[in-house]
């Protein structure tokens, strides 16, 4: 059995199960089948099955999170395609990504809380929309969990990734730019990659509301707490 | 590709260093994206001396969340005692967010492009 805790083994498995995952998607065509949801549980299953644990299983699966800033920093790319409409939209972006940013978090922490969370779990709530990192130090800052808000950031990643764009024709935010802007506001790099799927302008404006979230969530979200009398 | 990489891997770690000599309390590789973007634009880089890196990593970008997301195993007791607000409050907030987000972005474009019709024409009137 100890060959299941190699880490090159379960690096290979990672390949394999996102892999399978996709082609299952592909054929069938069902959006639950999210590869990134499903590569999730599939893993969680086989470790909890055979009994490796998490921090055995990020011996391999840390040479994957290590791609992910590099990830971050090739969305470079697509947003200095987009340099030009982002000039002329600078307005409207900023304010948008203030008003979501400000929106998001004022909305999951009074929920949460009305809904009666634990305050160490509200405070790991408020950012949820932010790419993991930046989620993970925001939370640590504050006095949250750090390892609850990664597992809530994915989700909310995936719940956007999957539902964002039925929401938009819900709540008719109908232009590409906004569509974009927001899915990478509320959905981070996960919403980002469901956006490239659609185009790659879309991609670019959510890389955009990525960023701008990302920055004010890092910067703002002391303040907003305290603002609204949560005491940190 | 060992060019795409070094090019890549040379601004997260110039974010790292911005990071490190500032203390801004911003991610690395936020800054090295915008610092890419910018350096594209003054063409102190070239596209073609990133694109297929940067090309594979967007295109892929979800499958580098699987390990931080199977971590979700690591809080399951904390989860499965607060599951409900968790979720609710994720649920409806990421909607919030994107609703705000979107007519945000509409409403100010529409304000800030009538405003400027109404003062392009009172130019062009003149």
């Amino acid at each position: 059995m100890e060959f299941l805790e190699n880490k090159y083994f379960l690096l290979a498995l990672t390949f394999g199960v996102f892999l399978s995952a996709k082609i299952l998607q592909k054929r069938t065509g069902v959006a639950v089948l999210n590869p990134i949801l499903v590569s999730i549980c599939v893993i969680i299953c086989f470790l909890t099955f055979t009994g490796v644990d998490y921090d055995t299983y990020n011996e391999g699966g840390q040479y994957i999170d290590f791609w992910l800033k590099p990830a971050i920093v090739a969305l470079g790319v697509p947003l200095y395609q987009q340099l030009e409409s982002i000039r002329k939209q600078f307005v409207p972006i900023l304010v948008s990504g203030f008003a979501g940013c400000v929106a998001g978090i004022v909305s999951v922490v009074g929920i949460a809380e009305f809904l009666g969370a634990t305050k160490e779990v509200v405070l790991s709530l408020a950012s949820k929309s932010v790419t993991t990192p930046i989620a993970m130090e925001v939370t640590a800052a504050i006095g949250g969990i750090p390892s609850l808000s990664a597992a809530v950031v994915v989700c909310t990643g995936i719940f956007g990734g999957m539902a964002g764009f039925r929401m938009m024709k819900i709540s008719r935010v109908k232009s590409p730019i906004a569509q974009g802007l927001s899915m990478g506001t509320a959905a981070h790099a996960v919403g980002t990659s469901a956006a490239m799927d659609v185009g790659y302008r879309y991609g670019a404006f959510s890389s955009l509301g990525l960023i701008v979230n990302g920055l004010l969530t890092a910067l703002l979200t002391p303040f907003i707490l305290d603002l609204i009398g949560y005491q940190v | 590709m060992i060019l795409q990489l070094a090019v890549l891997l040379g601004f997260l770690a110039a974010g790292e260093l911005v990071v490190w000599a500032t203390g801004i309390p911003v991610q690395s590789s936020i800054i090295g994206m915008i610092l890419l973007a910018v350096s594209l634009k003054i063409k102190l880089v070239r596209l073609e001396w990133i694109d297929r890196i940067a090309d594979f990593l967007v295109k892929n970008l979800g499958f580098f969340f699987v390990p931080a997301g199977v971590g979700v195993m690591k809080c399951f007791g904390l989860i499965s005692e607060q599951w409900m607000p968790i979720v609710v409050a994720s649920v409806l907030s990421t909607f919030v967010i994107i609703a705000v987000t979107g007519w945000a972005h509409q409403l100010t474009r529409h304000a800030l492009s009538s405003s400027h019709k109404k003062h392009g024409h009172g130019i062009s009137g003149e």
